[in-house]
């Protein structure tokens, strides 16, 4: 046994490794405008005391995460400040782009992988050694980790590395420690509160539902813990008479309902829906304004950027996210099942992309990761997350527009849906087609795609070789927008069908 | 490997394998067959390169000379833009002083062909005389470009044809881990994605050379060979090889001059389509062959972990001797070094000799002949790459001491932080978990000279003094006196090693033969 937990940290290490390795030749690769965010944070946190981090505006790259992850960065400063204290400086080091700041936060954020790694190892501790290489393959080598987190720059994998930590102990059947990380995780990145409302019913069927004095007592406990955690985050903040400033910054819902590039959620065919009714209509002789706000900026409250469909409004958006959460947080009440709670958090993160206010693309990520996990569990999940995790990871091509990563981005994925062929083939072997094996020749295997999803994935391909080579080269620099809209509506197809799949999978 | 099983199993040991997969871990990744897994890791394989190639490329902005980059950029401007007679012609349109062509008609044919396609989507990078020390972003990128593409399409299929010849009647488990080693040789992506050559396409048609003459075709292997030698005149390291081990399976036939005579044709014709333009006069055909040759730079070139080059700290080769009589020397060393290794192909020729006999003489021309770079170290290391699973341990040293002997060059590249992550992704691959098991231990690591107690000590010597060697030289400034003392430092510390490693492989291909012969008779008895 200690002999298979040896081999089993071994493997998880040599698969971090290797990735590592990777992540260190992504070093000088194209590096988003978030990098700048990042450093001016580092300077922030750095220079100036806390009860001035959210006040500052000598960049416009604001401070906008909740307080933890400043205090990460106040850490990560204090060595910043050793290598280099160009980087710390607030004026100085305004867009520095040194080799020293470069190495300095890309090797952070390897490092900070090692949460990730910690991660996937209490994860899979007792899953059997030939699922758990892959979910290892599918989380550690995720190409959208790779591109958002050590090309794009970010550190996600850092954040879903205590997300999964949350719920493998979840998984364990040790509530409190998953709650507890989980306001940890809701302090460092609020977005992840999408998942929220499932951790609160989970936790209080499965933890505070037993009898009344121990449940009683079970819900004060819980309820200290995240408060807790909620006061060591804000607390300074509220004393400060800050935290509306706080709070300000970090919902930002003057952002507009799309990001600028939009993601494959469910609002793109809302928007293409309001274009192509005022156009239609238009045709048909009605008198149809054009909007002049965008979906992607302007205020709330400013005139709607729809032409014949109605406003909408984050409350809007808000309720929808909570609408689709509910049959999940219902069967999560009725059959509370620790073994689930990992498909749980990955559809509440499905239904929080899909229908969110001013979603990123990057957030596919936060159901793609869990969806992992599952996805060894069953021949359908597999099949699902083959599907998923190519379009998810597709989506975000867009990200890395220059063409030096262009070979990068799409080897990337290529690699990982081949890997996840294999190793979902080799996991799905057909028994029968093994024992004939010396007949046929080759190994059968129940892991097969099937035809619609195969056209689907193949669509992938059309879809890029348009909106990459014949776009530009028919039509040159009009309708600029026209690639980036392709790519998100028919991504966002695929997104919407695993939503849909993975909501059948729960009320089944 | 099938050999050292002791009891043959029915069919071959897959089947035995299969009901257990858990058992080896890299089974989930070579069990659809070996052209998937190879399809797996060249996608691998290219993605590495295609992140190695996003680092500077050798002289990048430093002008007016730059680097091997800049070399092969004006080539392709100067055979897009003139006939292919002047290429190697010293005229008022190609000044050959600056990185004149100096390779054989393939290597400009290559850069016709990729200069037009630069020409496409960058004309500036290309231009006549304007174009001198051109960089960009798109001009940097498509050459990159064009590098990546040769490995693809020949390197690549090139492994894919030997991997399948090498391994039709062995166990499929080590298959995956040699591919690997294939494709991800370290020395050849750093070469030539980050310091910026093209060797992949005379090391491919080389590959495709040896995988032709494992499946019997001769006449495909003298086409592949004979188009390797016109592309880079250093696939000559081999010729001895291909020849000894050609002439001895034709001495063994029925009509031995007939077999000659219809290989010599096949090199002869594929000689003569290439340099096709340069046969018409024999000043034509002087003039590339002189340009081929720069016996003017010297004997040896920096600081090359070769026998004249670190036995010039203490005999002044140059001094002693005239370049004329160098390279009669040189010669006459070349060719006793590499002789008894052609004498066994010739004697017996057999699949797993001629691997050694590559390795041996490419090992020799390495050591011995005139004008060696750093860089040939390819040569040798890709016939070591090819013996990966009989071989292992000395492979994995001979890796470690073939990147440490470029250590210097990669540093003035910089190109430390992808050396370093190539060399540990190495090392990982190397040692990927569950292929220990599978890796066979073979009769040459329970042989006498690696058993000799001495050598296990100094192996790990070597070892402790490159790693110290490494910290010093990146931290250390040289004494004035001596600015190239740690270089030569290491080039001492490198040259031993391949010394060992040159007697041991030329002891196993001697031994080798034997115990194959007597392991046939054993057979014939039976």
């Amino acid at each position: 046994m200690d002999h298979r937990k040896n081999d089993h940290r071994l493997h998880l290490l040599w698969f971090f490794a290797v990735s590592t390795t990777i992540k260190l030749l992504l070093i000088p690769s194209y590096r988003s405008t978030d990098f700048e965010v990042h450093r001016n944070w580092l300077a922030i946190t750095h220079s100036l005391p806390l009860t001035k981090w959210y006040f500052d505006e000598t960049s416009q790259w604001t401070l906008d995460y909740p307080p933890f992850f400043a205090h990460f960065e106040r850490f990560l400063s204090f060595f910043a400040s050793l290598v280099d204290p160009k980087i710390v400086n607030l004026h100085s080091g305004l867009n520095y782009a040194a080799d020293s700041v470069i190495y300095f936060q890309r090797i952070t954020v390897i490092l900070s992988d090692l949460s990730l790694l910690f991660g996937v190892y209490r994860l899979t501790r007792k899953v059997e050694p030939l699922k758990r290489n892959l979910i290892c393959a599918l989380v550690v080598w995720s190409p959208g980790l790779l591109v958002v987190d050590h090309v794009h720059f970010q550190y996600n994998g850092f954040l879903l590395g205590l997300l999964l930590l949350s719920v493998s102990f979840l998984g364990d059947g040790r509530d409190l420690v998953g709650g507890f990380l989980f306001a940890v995780v809701l302090c460092f990145k609020h977005l992840f509160a999408v998942a929220a409302p499932v951790y609160f019913v989970y936790l209080l069927r499965h933890y505070c539902w037993v009898g009344l004095v121990t449940g009683l007592r079970r819900l004060v406990t819980l309820g200290v813990v995240v408060v807790a955690v909620f006061v060591a985050a804000f607390g300074p903040f509220v004393y400060y008479g800050q935290i509306q400033q706080v709070i300000s910054r970090m919902f930002p819902f003057g952002r507009g309902l799309c990001h600028a590039y939009w993601a494959p959620n469910f609002w793109v065919f809302y928007i293409i829906l309001d274009k192509g009714l005022a156009f239609t209509l238009r045709k048909l002789g009605f008198d149809v304004q054009v909007p002049s706000a965008s979906f992607t900026g302007g205020l709330v409250g400013d005139s709607s950027p729809f032409a014949v469909l109605p406003q909408i409004t984050p409350l809007t958006t808000f309720v929808m996210v909570l609408l689709a959460i509910t049959p999940c947080l219902i069967k999560a009440w009725r059959k509370p099942q620790p073994g689930l709670v990992a498909r749980w958090i990955a559809y509440a993160y499905t239904c929080g992309f899909l229908f969110g206010w001013h979603v990123h693309e990057k957030a596919s990520l936060h159901f793609t990761i869990p969806l992992a996990i599952v996805a060894v569990q069953s021949l359908e999940d597999a099949k699902h997350y083959f599907l998923v995790s190519i379009v998810s990871c597709y989506s975000l091509f867009p990200l890395l527009y220059e063409p030096q990563e262009y070979p990068i981005k799409v080897l990337l994925l290529l690699l990982h849906a081949m890997v996840m062929w294999l190793g979902f083939s080799a996991q799905y072997l057909d028994e029968k087609g093994l024992k004939n094996k010396e007949k046929a020749g080759e190994i059968k295997s129940k892991f097969e795609i099937g035809c619609i999803e195969k056209a689907y994935l193949m669509g992938l391909v059309l879809v890029e070789i348009v909106s990459q080579f014949l776009h530009p080269y028919f039509l040159g620099d009009r309708f600029t927008f026209m690639p980036l809209m392709l790519i998100s509506t028919y991504c966002a197809v695929g997104i919407m069908y695993s939503w849909i799949w993975q909501l059948r999978k729960i009320l089944a | 490997m099938p050999k050292k099983k002791p009891v043959n199993l029915p069919g071959d040991g897959t089947a035995a394998l299969l009901p257990v997969p858990p058992m080896d871990n890299w089974w989930w990744l070579s069990h659809k067959g070996t052209t998937t897994s190879f399809l797996c890791i060249s996608l691998f394989a290219l993605l590495i390169r295609s992140a190695v190639s996003m680092f500077p490329y050798s002289g990048a902005g430093t002008p007016p000379k730059f680097g091997d980059f800049e070399a092969q950029r004006h080539w392709m401007e100067i055979t897009t833009n003139l006939p292919a007679i002047d290429w190697y012609r010293n005229g008022t349109h190609n000044d050959l002083t600056y990185w004149g062509l100096d390779y054989p008609p393939l290597t400009a044919y290559q850069s016709y062909i990729h200069g037009i396609l630069l020409r496409v989507f960058n004309p500036e990078s290309v231009s006549l005389f304007s174009s001198r020390g051109h960089e960009s972003y798109h001009g940097k990128l498509l050459m990159r470009w064009t590098v990546l593409s040769s490995d693809a399409l020949i390197f690549f299929p090139a492994a894919l044809f030997f991997v399948l010849v090498y391994h039709r009647n062995r166990a499929k488990s080590g298959v995956a881990w040699h591919i690997a080693m294939i494709l991800l040789n370290p020395c050849l992506i750093l070469i030539d994605h980050g310091h910026f050559q093209y060797n992949c396409i005379s090391l491919g048609l080389t590959v495709g050379a040896i995988a032709a003459v494992l499946c019997g075709s001769e006449v495909l292997t003298c086409v592949f060979f004979s188009l390797a030698l016109s592309h880079k005149q250093m696939s000559a390291y081999f010729a001895p090889a291909f020849f000894s081990h050609l002439l001895g399976k034709c001495l063994r036939r029925k009509n031995p001059i007939l077999s000659v005579l219809k290989l010599g044709i096949a090199v002869i014709v594929t000689f003569v389509i290439v340099w096709w333009p340069y046969l018409h006069s024999v000043d034509d055909f002087l003039m590339v062959l002189s340009r081929l040759a720069p016996f003017e730079r010297g004997i040896y070139e920096d600081y090359v972990a070769n026998f004249w080059c670190t036995t010039s700290i203490l005999i002044k080769w140059k001094k002693l001797f005239t370049t004329p009589s160098l390279k009669s020397i040189s010669l006459a060393a070349t060719v006793l070094a590499s002789l008894p290794s052609m004498v066994q192909q010739i004697l017996s020729p057999s699949d797993e000799g001629f691997l050694y006999c590559l390795l041996n003489s490419s090992m020799a021309f390495y050591m011995f002949s005139f004008q060696v770079h750093e860089k040939s170290i390819l040569m040798p290391f890709l016939a070591a790459t090819l013996l990966a699973l009989k071989i292992p341990d000395h492979f994995n040293h001979l890796t470690y001491y073939a990147l440490f002997s470029m250590f210097p060059l990669l540093c003035r590249d910089k190109l430390l932080l992808p050396y370093l992550s190539l060399h540990l992704l190495f090392t990982l691959i190397y040692h990927s978990p569950g292929t220990q098991i599978t890796l066979p231990k073979t009769k040459a690591s329970s042989f006498s000279f690696t058993s000799f107690p001495g050598y296990r000590f100094l192996l790990r010597t070597h070892f402790f003094i490159s790693l110290f060697l490494h910290v010093v030289y990146l931290t250390i400034q040289p004494p004035q006196k001596y600015p190239f003392l740690f270089e030569a430092l290491i080039m001492i510390l490198c040259f031993s090693y391949f010394v060992m490693f040159a007697i041991f492989t030329n002891y196993t291909q001697w031994t080798f033969s034997s115990h194959f012969r007597s392991a046939d008779k054993e057979k014939k008895r039976i």
